[in-house]
């Protein structure tokens, strides 16, 4: 359990390790592409440090790198495929970001760091506890980019779920939605968190 | 679209970091002073016009041509491992001065989101193996350039009085929300 829980806050791995950002800046215009990066996300992690933590221990130290950027980039691509099967307006949205989770670092880390040292139950846990956290940051910095940019929270894909309409802010900032928003409301939530931590000591 | 506006577009406008978001780690990461930024982006520069072209032939007659683009995001990464190392390995061999210079942050670029981005940019776009190479190469100028303005920024930033909570990457964070602010005022200079 304790694998898990870190992941959520201790560990973060966008606002505590800084990894990963570039999903998380991309994506953030609408909450709903942060559920679906993250759960894209989770899966590859998921399935690549659970295949890393049993087969791990047979590959030589000097090729492990290269085996396991292979054993990310197929989860990576079967992500791809069945987005793009099956959720069309999600891959337009997300797009060259969810082939690119072949080469993410939080993925790569944690095959690096964690699955190859620990057995198959602790690096799922491990995994899914990471997965989660990035689900969460990533949903974070979206929800506070979409309602300042365009005052609504769109939780709908494919005709599924609901678009929330929010009385504020009355004069949406659209710069919020283009790439220095982004950039603008990490750096102001890092620096929320830096207080968060000092306080916790 | 013609040469010129592409290199317009890929440098400044759809800048790789500030538009983009592609390769954020070394730009966060390196970009702490101007000679290492510099050498950074020279490599970034290199390897990705090389792997745009490689990938791009690789695209056309190998995957394309036997029905297995499905296998594109394992087989360019591969394909980028297997050129970065053996580049790495020449400029080892021919001599100590250029592997210093900039051959050292080649193990850094090879899992790098910004270079198989951009080879899979060219792929979604069909380009071909010489406009790919150019694009992977003004794509890495924008890179170059974004880490050298960067650099500078932060050799400053690190005297500045800054309040203790934004120390770091969160003052990092907004210096690149200003320079993507200011770049965002390019977008009127061409199509793409």
């Amino acid at each position: 359990m304790k694998e898990f829980v870190k992941g959520l806050f201790r560990e973060n791995p966008v606002f505590v390790l800084m990894l990963g950002l570039c999903p998380v800046l991309a994506v953030s215009v609408r909450a709903v592409n942060a559920v679906g990066m993250g759960a894209a996300l989770t899966f590859v992690l998921v399935c690549s440090n659970v295949v890393v933590a049993i087969a791990g221990k047979f590959v030589p130290p000097g090729v492990r790198t290269p085996v396991f950027i292979v054993i990310i980039s197929t989860f990576a691509g079967v992500a791809d495929l069945f987005i793009k099967a099956f959720a069309p307006p999600l891959d337009r949205a997300l797009g060259i970001f969810i082939p690119l989770l072949a080469v993410n670092c939080i993925i790569l880390g944690r095959a690096e760091a964690f699955a190859v040292k620990n057995n198959v139950w602790r690096s799922f846990l491990d995994a899914a506890g990471m997965g989660a956290g990035f689900t969460l940051a990533l949903l974070l910095v979206s929800c506070v980019r979409e309602l300042l940019g365009s005052a609504a929270l769109t939780f709908k894909i494919l005709g599924y779920g609901k678009v929330f309409h929010f009385p504020f802010p009355a004069d949406p900032a659209a710069v919020m939605l283009l790439p220095p928003g982004a950039f603008l409301v990490l750096g102001l939530l890092a620096a929320f968190f830096n207080i968060f931590r000092a306080r916790k000591g | 679209m013609d040469l010129f506006t592409l290199a317009v577009s890929a440098i400044f406008i759809n800048n790789l970091v500030l538009a983009k978001f592609l390769g954020l780690c070394p730009f966060f990461g390196v970009s702490r002073r101007p000679g290492s930024a510099l050498r950074m982006g020279a490599a970034v520069i290199f390897v990705m016009t090389l792997v745009s072209a490689a990938t791009a032939v690789m695209d056309r007659y190998l995957l394309a041509a036997h029905g297995l683009l499905f296998l594109r995001t394992p087989a360019f990464i591969l394909l980028t491992v297997l050129l970065v190392r053996f580049a790495g390995f020449l400029l080892e061999r021919t001599g100590g001065a250029l592997h210093r210079a900039f051959g050292v942050y080649f193990p850094l670029i090879t899992a790098n989101c910004a270079v198989l981005g951009v080879a899979l940019v060219n792929a979604r776009r069909d380009y071909g193996p010489g406009q790919a190479a150019f694009f992977g190469f003004c794509s890495g100028a924008g890179f170059l350039l974004a880490l050298l303005l960067m650099s500078g920024i932060r050799e400053r930033l690190d005297l500045a009085r800054i309040p203790a909570v934004f120390k770091g990457y969160p003052a990092a964070f907004i210096t690149a929300a200003l320079m993507s602010l200011a770049f965002l005022g390019f977008s009127g200079l061409a199509r793409g």
